[in-house]
């Protein structure tokens, strides 16, 4: 059977999710005009995540996109905090003694981020209050740490990773007396997840990115053409300064057991990852967890489970690579999205498919009645023609959906193909994996007057 | 047709120079003549230039000829009333919220209809009446409250059903709608007309018109308006009149010293069709559907409908552009919203042919009202700008209320809400205004309840405590770019919740106020009051203390350290300020005023303190911020942080000294609180702010300190019978007529402003007379909430309208103050009102068509004060506006 054009829209859209930065927002001019997110599952449930928030006590804004392996439960734990630790990382010393001062006395929070969420996009209730006490404790070290120095992006973007995955970590070990809790830290540190980050500030832009996940820079050429800078490298077996790296840190002896199969271990695809204590801890440590732990866990296979040929742990490492880019004005767009969008599309495709989305939608020809005869029924039905082509299957409202549209839908000839669109999408949850990845994506678009502006100031 | 009503006016011969107007007809109008008029050269000099030919420069050159003016010159860049009053959608609609507006389209109508008979110029005046739809129970209630002020003003209005509507306007779909207002003596107009007719009569008097001569700016010499420098050469003059429009700004700003105009232009769109198969009749109202954005009048047989879209595209921002004036399109895509609004209102146009989609800039002001008045700096410098797309209506009224100022000194209406004066520098950012007219335009059709604030340009001027009182919950509003508290949500409080139910009913923050009310009573409240104007007058000799002595009516030659309240009144006596002032010194004085007095205050002191170099006025508004101490333990808390007692002995009421505050010194602290509650205001200057603040919060604790906002405030000040300036007291207003004799010195020894005109209401009685009124059958939970301009009914007759309103928590009562009047009940002419006069009625509040039985006093409740004071202490003064 096949979908219908609104069913196969319906499925596309149902998580999409677009925010404009106020050209007014009462503070400062956004060099950032605003993002497209989207999400397609593949497995059941998804396993992806994605989050974008407002520093409030910094400037800026973080994006992101977190895909997980063995469960969603890192993910799901790394898009709630992650941003919460770059953001702490960024603050000044005045206002982490502002904010620690607050909590001790019980007074209301400065708020940290403005978070900009879909309504499926959840955080964990339960597990706040643990979340919240481990970011204490290290807004606390950092308090007394007190540098003095002001904060580099690319030092705090590392520092967050490495921290929340120390966290991860750490948390699982020690567990929590309600037994939901204790499950729930397990169940995050023994499964896996990928951090692609951006961080905008004015030209500034940085990517911290670990794994597969990646950022693409869209940028229109002085002839109109689109091209594509990437500004992210995979950490995975195609990347050979990664395998290097990876060989770097063991012994020799290992050599040729460390990446088989194009996996680490020959068994995961991402060369760095939050989570994941299986490629991080000791055995003993791995073995006491698991004993101790609750049942669930204890009778789980893949938990028990030892990877092949584990001598010298720990095999991962949630550590980032940041580039840092200095915006300039033909620098359109930024492209955030999981291998699943990867592995179907071409970069350089992406970058087209975006940029004559961008700019086709801004640049509908006016209508001009002239001299011609036209009634005002007959006006507004092509009004109400044109308003409804531009949300139509052609034209997504949400530059995220458009891509997704072409990265499931296209045929051989590079054009969205509906019949096959309608197959893909309604391959039943078993087989679905096995065509095609979860995929999400965030479509960032930039103000190129503020940029320019930015520039001529400099 | 339709090209005739764009282009007739580009069409005429304009002569202006000659002194015998040709007069015009529909046929001369049509017949364009090729040569152009050989331009007469400019006189030398004028009493008074007008710089803009649309409606409101003619309008007051009309008012300015017709008061005996006579050597006038007005200055048109292009041709007359081609600009967007050439556009202009022609209707006159009085149905205005803000009572001075509806003065001036009431005006304006009257002004209108006969203008075609004074001039013999056709205006195409047609009454047609005009219907408001709403299509929900709170915008009937907006209309509700607007029609009970039409009708005591005489202008017959009345609430009609849908029903009805379908009866006026066959076309109208009305299946939607639960109720309509209906206005029948509202217009149309052909504005280009009605402004070309006001230019005849004008030319006749004796005004000189000079087109296509443009104004390059304005000279100023010592702070008044010297003369004009034009493309065609220099006029003197002694008053300048800048009715530019939307080039208002530039103009300006084109001069070495700017006149700060605040407004910024909209593109503006409305669509004109071919006539319907069967013309419509040019007598069916006008029809607003504020809930649809769109008006819709007819027009030559078909319509003419526009409207106020969510989405404005505000242009000019970076200044004047011809290139982008010739290019304003149609944008159909933008209209499509409004289209469909219109079609849902007369699904019967479908078939209709389109004739043209009309771009038509309109320009428009921060605060959605218009700008009229004298520049604070340049004298001779008049403005009338920025009418928020309602020209037409306001047009004749507006030029009057100008002429009136020019000639007589001020208008025979309070117009401070429309005063020029109410702004400042910091409005005149293009950033600010582009951003604030893209919320105006829109906010014309939004629905508007009690204490709607704006939303964009705000956190401009903060008092340092900002981010720390945010974080503690601070809810905002904003006065003259100041932020100020209304109220802290306690933690746990639903947010989301209290900002987005607006009502014209009982409000989510009852509760919250009531426990801040409830904290001053018995404990101790912090209000930062930072935004108040503050003042400094110092000489080296007498000359502060005379000067002060003559521009305020109360006695100021007290001894150091006392705070004294009094008005800063006018020639008439009215009330121009309203001031606490404390005598630092011998030679110097602290002066607190209202927030939006810092303009107006600042002009008129400048204007009569004498040149004298040893006479120092400064404004130090920005170096203090005050926090309000308010409850019976404010004593307790300021002692303990000074060491210092502070009890009435040793600091009585209305006292002021210089003290320290935990480590900071220097703190002025004075025993008021602008409430009738005890307790000091801290004048603090601003680096010890937060040290201060700190030290009150912590030592207060252990009495039950907590913040409070101006809700809490307001309540305390109405229900102790404060009136305000700028809510209650205006420059018509008298001492006489709010109770405040107490605080006028008539026997202080040397004479003062408006010493005569208060001598003459002493001895012959007032004709209106501040009273509080305590509603007595009204359901606080249930009934609509009074807000301010209720009218008040005496025995069933209309006496006068409400200027402010609260609840008051003690009296477990709504409290509203305003004004009762005395009308004679057969010629309506006003007689003096005595205390028996208001004694001996039965009073009635009229909320939105709902009237209330309240019970009147001229005094407050006594047992509200919880302290004996001497009677001439009792503090009778506060400022602010709602």
């Amino acid at each position: 059977f096949y979908l219908t054009p609104p069913q196969v829209n319906s499925i596309l859209k149902a998580n999409e999710y677009s925010f404009k930065v106020p050209e007014f927002d009462g503070k400062n001019v956004s060099s950032v005009l605003g993002f497209d997110s989207n999400q397609l599952p593949a497995n059941a449930p998804i396993e992806d995540r994605r989050s974008a928030a407002t520093c409030l006590q910094t400037r800026g804004m973080l994006l992101g996109v977190f895909d997980g392996h063995a469960g969603c439960a890192c993910a799901q734990a790394v898009s709630e905090r992650l941003f919460y630790y770059i953001a702490v990382s960024l603050l000044p010393h005045e206002t982490l003694l502002e904010i620690e001062n607050a909590v001790e006395s019980g007074r209301a929070l400065l708020p940290i981020l403005q978070w900009h969420k879909h309504p499926n996009d959840y955080f964990s209730k339960e597990a706040s209050k643990l979340y919240f006490n481990s970011l204490r404790t290290y807004w606390q070290e950092l308090i007394d740490l007190n540098s003095g120095e002001t904060t580099d992006v690319r030092e705090a973007l590392i520092n967050a990773f490495k921290r929340l995955d120390n966290d991860i970590s750490l948390e699982a070990q020690v567990g929590d007396p309600n037994s939901f809790l204790n499950y729930l830290v397990l169940r995050v540190a023994f499964s896996g997840s990928t951090a692609c980050v951006a961080h905008v500030d004015g030209v500034d832009l940085h990517v911290a990115n670990t794994g597969d996940s990646r950022a693409m820079l869209g940028v229109q050429e002085e002839d109109g053409s689109w091209s594509a800078v990437n500004l992210s490298y995979d950490h995975n077996a195609q990347n050979e300064h990664e395998v290097e790296r990876v060989k770097m840190e063991h012994p020799k002896s290992e050599e040729k057991s460390l990446v088989k199969q194009d996996r680490l271990l020959g068994l995961l695809m991402p060369f760095r990852a939050f989570g994941d204590v299986k490629f991080k801890w000791s055995i003993e440590l791995q073995k006491r967890v698991v004993e101790s732990g609750p049942d669930q866990l204890n009778e789980n296979e893949y938990t028990k489970f030892i990877p092949p040929n584990y001598y010298t742990p720990p095999y991962l490492t949630a550590e980032p690579e940041v580039i840092h880019h200095k915006l300039r004005p033909q620098d359109k767009f930024l492209v955030l999205a999981t291998d699943g969008l990867w592995e179907t599309m071409h970069r350089q495709d992406v970058a087209r498919i975006v940029g004559e989305y961008l700019t086709g939608v801004h640049h509908q020809q006016p209508i001009a009645v002239g001299g011609y005869k036209v009634t005002l029924g007959q006006m507004h039905g092509l009004l109400t023609e044109r308003r409804a082509r531009i949300s139509s299957v052609f034209e997504d409202q949400n530059a995220a959906t458009h891509l997704i549209r072409h990265a499931v839908g296209n045929n051989e000839f590079g054009t969205v193909d509906h019949e096959r669109l309608s197959k893909m999408l309604s391959l039943p949850e078993e087989l679905a994996r096995m065509y095609r990845d979860d995929i999400t994506i965030i479509v960032v678009q930039f103000n190129s007057h503020v940029i320019g502006a930015y520039q001529n100031e400099e | 047709a339709a090209g005739m009503f764009l282009r007739l006016l580009s069409d005429i011969q304009w002569r202006a120079a000659h002194p015998k107007w040709r007069r015009m007809t529909s046929s001369q109008r049509s017949t364009s003549t090729t040569a152009e008029p050989h331009p007469v050269s400019l006189p030398a000099q004028a009493q008074v230039v007008i710089c803009g030919g649309g409606i409101m420069g003619t309008s007051v050159a009309y008012h300015l000829s017709k008061m005996g003016f006579k050597d006038i010159v007005l200055l048109e860049q292009g041709r007359l009333a081609a600009g967007t009053t050439r556009f202009c959608a022609g209707i006159v609609s009085t149905a205005r919220p803000v009572s001075i507006e509806l003065k001036m389209a009431h005006y304006s109508n009257k002004l209108y209809q006969q203008l075609e008979q004074e001039t013999g110029v056709q205006t195409g005046y047609t009454k047609t009446g005009s219907i408001s739809l709403a299509q929900t129970q709170d915008r009937l209630i907006s209309l509700k409250r607007i029609a009970s002020s039409l009708n005591v003003m005489g202008i017959p209005c009345e609430i009609i059903s849908p029903k009805k509507v379908l009866q006026l306007h066959p076309m109208i779909n009305i299946h939607d709608l639960v109720g309509a207002m209906y206005v029948p003596e509202d217009a149309l107009v052909s504005s280009a007309n009605v402004s070309l007719a006001l230019a005849t009569a004008a030319s006749r008097n004796g005004v000189q018109i000079h087109e296509r001569t443009s104004v390059s700016h304005v000279t100023i010499q010592k702070g008044r308006v010297t003369g004009v420098e034009t493309d065609r050469g220099r006029i003197q003059c002694e008053y300048f009149v800048n009715c530019a429009g939307q080039w208002a700004y530039e103009l300006g700003h084109s001069g070495e010293e700017p006149v700060h105009i605040p407004v910024h232009a909209c593109e503006h769109f409305y669509l004109l069709t071919h006539p319907l198969q069967e013309p419509l009749s040019n007598s069916l109202p006008t029809i607003v559907d504020p809930d649809g954005r769109i008006y819709i009048r007819n027009w030559q047989g078909g319509i003419l409908s526009g409207g106020f879209e969510k989405n404005p595209k505000p242009l000019f921002t970076e200044g004047r552009n011809q290139l982008e004036i010739q290019n304003l399109q149609e944008d159909w895509d933008h209209f499509g919203p409004l289209l469909s609004a219109l079609l849902r209102r007369m699904p019967g146009l479908e078939a209709l042919q389109i004739m043209q989609l009309v771009n038509c800039p309109e320009s428009f002001t921060p605060d959605m009202r218009c700008i009229m008045g004298e520049s604070p700096t340049a004298r001779g410098y008049f403005v009338l700008a920025g009418m928020n797309s309602a020209g037409i209506s306001y047009g004749g009224g507006a030029g009057k209320y100008l002429a009136e100022w020019i000639v007589n000194g001020y208008p025979s209406e309070n117009v401070w809400p429309l005063d020029l004066k109410r702004f400042g520098t910091l409005q005149s950012s293009r950033t600010f205004l582009r951003h604030r007219v893209m919320e105006v335009m829109p906010l014309m059709y939004d629905l508007k309840v009690p204490r709607w604030d704006f939303q964009t340009g705000r956190q401009l001027r903060t008092s340092p405590l900002y981010d720390r009182l945010d974080a503690q919950g601070a809810r905002w509003m904003e006065k003259h770019g100041f932020e100020r508290v209304k109220y802290f949500v306690p933690p746990g409080s639903d947010l989301l919740d209290l900002d987005h139910s607006k009502t014209f009913y009982k409000p989510d923050w009852f509760d919250i106020v009531g426990s801040e009310v409830k904290c001053c009573k018995e404990a101790v409240c912090v209000i930062d009051m930072s935004s108040f104007t503050k003042f400094e007058i110092s000489s080296t000799g007498d000359q502060a203390l005379e000067s002060l002595q003559y521009l305020f009516s109360n006695d100021l030659d007290v001894p150091v350290g006392h705070v004294v309240h009094t008005g800063m009144l006018n020639e008439k006596g009215g009330y121009e300020n309203d001031c606490s002032i404390a005598r630092l010194s011998k030679r110097s004085f602290f002066m607190i005023s209202p927030t939006d007095q810092q303009v107006h205050c600042w002009a008129w002191l400048k204007n009569r303190l004498p040149d004298d170099s040893n006479l120092v006025l400064e404004d130090v508004t920005w170096k203090y911020t005050a926090l309000n101490l308010i409850g019976p333990r404010a004593v307790d808390v300021l002692s303990e942080l000074s060491y210092a007692p502070m009890t009435a002995e040793h600091f009585p009421s209305l006292f002021c000294k210089e003290m320290s505050v935990g480590y900071a010194n220097g703190i002025r602290v004075m025993s008021i609180t602008h409430t009738g509650e005890p307790g000091f205001v801290l004048y603090i200057p601003i680096e010890y702010a937060l040290h201060v603040y700190n030290e009150v919060m912590n030592m207060g604790q252990k009495y039950g300190i907590r913040n409070a906002g101006y809700y809490a405030l307001r309540s305390l000040r109405i229900e102790k019978f404060f009136a305000f300036w700028g809510q209650d007291l205006d420059a018509f207003t008298t001492p006489m007529e709010c109770g405040r004799e107490f605080q006028v010195k008539l026997d202080k020894g040397m004479e003062f402003l408006g010493q005569d005109a208060l001598l003459e209401q002493k001895q012959n009685g007032v004709y209106k007379r501040f009273t509080m009124f305590i509603l007595e059958d009204h359901d606080t939970d249930m009934d609509l909430w009074p807000w301010w301009g209720e009218p008040i009914f005496r025995n069933d007759r209309y006496v006068g309208k409400t200027t402010s309103s609260a609840y008051s928590y003690t009296l477990e009562r709504h409290v509203c103050l305003g004004f009762v009047h005395h009308f004679d009940e057969q010629t309506g002419e006003e007689l003096v009102v005595t205390t028996d006069f208001i004694n001996q009625g039965e009073y009635e509040i009229d909320i939105a068509g709902q009237r209330f039985q309240a019970k009147a006093k001229l005094y407050p409740f006594s047992s509200l004060f919880t302290q004996r004071r001497r009677k001439d202490e009792v503090e009778l003064s506060g400022y602010q506006r709602e």
